[in-house]
């Protein structure tokens, strides 16, 4: 499925393998199998994790430092938790990275980036409708936004760099 | 008040011009309805029974002169020469064409003003205390945390997709004007013993089907860490909030299912985890912002104003809207002037373009550029020299803004109901306008005194009538408006939902029935006794054979 990232469209690596047992340098598995896959790992390969957005952050935690990518499934454009469990994943220190799979809108591209996601995998049908450059376009229309804490552009930061400089 | 900065206008005109982006996107195609439906409705859009009806944020209820001009202006040239304020202390206009609202929101942006997240679920329009910066028991004017919050909640990238919508209100007073505990989140300003600021936190008040009373989470929270500790009752909200149905889908039934001390737990757990300093407003911020509510350019009066008692002496109408209308202010020689809303036979809040000239007007020359917006659907001047009051009166009698009603049995609050609302499941607006003639006697009303009715036309209970001394609640039973009476809810301090009296009631019938309630509470109140209290004194029993007396009256 295509998959798009704050550059454009992307080559999507990774082989959904639930169980693991799939012969590829970048698996995605299930969580049921994410332990199993992480100690059987001694070929170097890339463990991906697909999650769905009732995973508990506990589950992920203790193995955060041995997965390169977590895929969070987004099950309808009007269900955000995905952005939370991406705030938490980040907060607890995930450095690899971060997908969000389901049908999004271009719209929502730029709240994914500042939770910290860094692609979005959405339907081939749903690519057709919404370009990649409509998600470009979409991700800049607001240049800085009020919250701290979710990515460099942010207005209270703004404002603080403007007192600073005695402006 | 509040004026925007560089950063706030770019905001506000980048928003507009994502949104005529959304709606060309949906024209062609790219976005299927029910992808735009959202970005429509969190720019205040909504499709109702007969047209598109747009609400614009008025933020914690103040407005000023230019703003309501301007409100008049998009009244006059958009819909039809009115609007009408909400229990949200919104404006809605009822007739706009989708193709025009990109228009007015660039007509709004011209004066400040925005339609962002009045609608849809995500963190909607703050609101505050409708006597903010006036009233003498105040902690700390309420205002620059609304506004704090107002920035912060606006297009919050982890919180625009919520289970459900999310109001939050705050008061810095300890007798609560914002019914913070029918809130999400409700906020009070106090201080602790050693005299510092901070907030009580109250989490899943609500109204609707399922009316409850906030909860407090936090007894006190230190001022500076507010925005922090908001992310994790937001985080926690949007992860464990329920989404497979919509009716349950508020933190109020979130709250009540796993119990208040099980949420606090989550919250309090996750707001270990954060960074509060990498999140919260530096004081400079703060401090920015609270500098715009700073109090007006006062002047020394003496206690009492001759000019002021000479008028009263003298005309006895204006004596009357006097001891009715207006609230003590915090210095000496100044009141707080609400002007009702609520002529008999009128709609609940609406108001003409023309009237909000005048009002604008009145604000420029007499309240330092000042209005507020109450949820009661009314219109406040903050600060009004007593030496003015007569004046002001003058010129609302001549605009027919001059009802002596504040907070009588004829001050309704309802909302639009089966006449304009798509969710609506009975009339409201003439339920009020019956009541309202049936209580028109002047005198009678100031001897029954303090008394809310609050009617809404479905579950929803957008007019919140749980928490009016007398409810209604307009439903639709065979296919017949039906209407059940509630009552002793109170929206204060001692917040309390109210209890019905009985199976529903038609239409025709709601008048007499109240007016045997009154009377009812007319014989048995002891001396000076508001209805409120009487009423919890008295129990329901009195007023429920009222009811049966109603149902089983012979046609």
């Amino acid at each position: 499925m295509p998959l798009l990232d704050r550059n454009g469209a992307k080559k999507d690596v990774w082989i959904i393998s639930d169980d693991g047992s799939a012969d590829a340098d970048h698996i995605l598995v299930s969580v049921a199998h994410l332990k199993q896959a992480l100690s059987g790992n001694g070929r170097g390969r890339r463990i991906g994790v697909a999650i769905a957005n009732t995973v508990k952050l506990a589950e992920l935690e203790p193995h955060l430092s041995e997965i390169d990518l977590v895929s969070i499934a987004f099950p309808s454009h009007g269900d955000g938790r995905g952005f939370s469990i991406a705030k938490q994943l980040r907060h607890a220190g995930f450095k690899g990275t971060l997908r969000a799979s389901g049908p999004l809108i271009a719209d929502q591209f730029a709240f994914a980036l500042a939770c910290g996601f860094d692609e979005i995998e959405v339907s081939s049908a749903h690519a057709a409708r919404q370009p990649i450059e409509q998600w470009l376009k979409a991700a800049s229309s607001i240049s800085q936004t009020y919250q701290r804490g979710f990515g460099a552009h942010n207005i209270l930061d703004a404002r603080r760099a403007a007192r600073a400089t005695g402006k | 008040m509040y004026r925007y900065d560089e950063f706030d206008a770019r905001f506000v005109r980048e928003r507009v011009a994502q949104f005529r982006d959304q709606v060309a996107r949906r024209l062609d195609g790219s976005l299927t309805e029910d992808e735009f439906k959202p970005l429509r409705l969190k720019n205040g859009v909504y499709l109702q029974l007969h047209a598109y009806m747009l609400r614009i944020a008025i933020p914690y209820g103040t407005l000023s002169a230019r703003q309501l001009r301007q409100l008049a202006l998009i009244g006059e040239k958009y819909d039809r020469g009115y609007g009408h304020f909400t229990t949200r202390t919104n404006m809605q206009f009822n007739w706009p064409r989708l193709r025009d609202v990109p228009e007015i929101l660039d007509l709004l942006a011209d004066v400040e003003m925005h339609c962002i997240q009045t609608s849809g679920n995500c963190i909607r329009n703050v609101t505050a205390d409708h006597f903010a910066g006036v009233a003498a028991d105040e902690v700390e004017d309420p205002r620059p945390t609304a506004e704090l919050i107002r920035q912060w909640s606006s297009l919050h990238p982890e919180f625009d997709y919520l289970p459900r919508k999310f109001k939050i209100a705050v008061t810095g007073s300890p007798q609560d004007r914002a019914v913070t505990k029918a809130h999400d989140i409700g906020l009070r300003i106090l201080r602790n013993a050693k005299g510092e600021i901070g907030y009580e936190v109250m989490v899943g008040g609500g109204l609707g089907r399922t009316p409850m009373i906030a909860k407090t989470i936090r007894a006190f929270l230190p001022k500076a860490e507010l925005l922090a500790y908001l992310e994790a009752v937001l985080r926690v909200y949007n992860l464990e909030g329920r989404r497979d149905n919509k009716y349950k889908a508020r933190v109020k039934i979130l709250v009540h299912e796993i119990g208040a001390e099980k949420f606090t737990q989550l919250v309090e757990d996750e707001y270990a985890r954060l960074d509060g300093p990498s999140i919260v407003a530096d004081p400079q911020e703060v401090a920015r912002i609270a500098a715009y509510f700073a109090p007006p350019a006062y002047e020394k009066l003496p206690l009492r104003s001759t000019g002021f008692d000479a008028a009263k002496t003298q005309n006895r109408a204006f004596a009357t809207w006097a001891s009715v209308n207006l609230f003590p202010h915090k210095l000496t020689g100044y009141a707080a002037a609400t002007i009702s809303l609520k002529n008999i036979g009128e709609a609940p809040g609406d108001v003409t373009s023309a009237q909000m000239r005048v009002l604008a007007d009145l604000a420029e020359k007499y309240s330092f550029d000042e209005l507020r917006i109450t949820h009661a659907q009314n219109v406040v001047l903050p600060h009004v020299k007593q030496d003015d009051l007569f004046a002001v009166w003058q010129a609302l009698v001549a605009a027919d803004l001059a009802s002596a009603n504040a907070g009588l049995i004829t001050d309704i609050i309802a909302c639009p109901g089966l006449d304009y609302c798509s969710l609506a499941t009975a009339r409201s607006i003439p339920i009020a306008q019956a009541l309202a003639q049936r209580f028109a006697d002047q005198e009678r009303q100031i001897e029954i005194g303090e008394l809310n009715i609050k009617i809404s036309g479905c579950i929803n209970a957008c007019a919140h009538h749980h928490v009016g001394h007398i409810g209604i609640l307009g439903l639709e039973k065979s296919g017949k408006e039906s209407y059940q009476i509630t009552l002793g809810g109170d929206a204060t301090l001692n917040a309390a939902i109210g209890e019905r009296l009985g199976p529903g009631l038609d239409a025709e019938d709601v008048p007499d029935t109240i007016e045997r309630i009154v009377e009812v509470y007319l014989q048995h109140r002891k001396a000076g006794e508001p209805f409120i209290d009487a009423v919890r004194r008295l129990g329901l029993e009195p007023f429920k054979a009222v009811v049966q007396e109603t149902l089983h009256a012979p046609a």
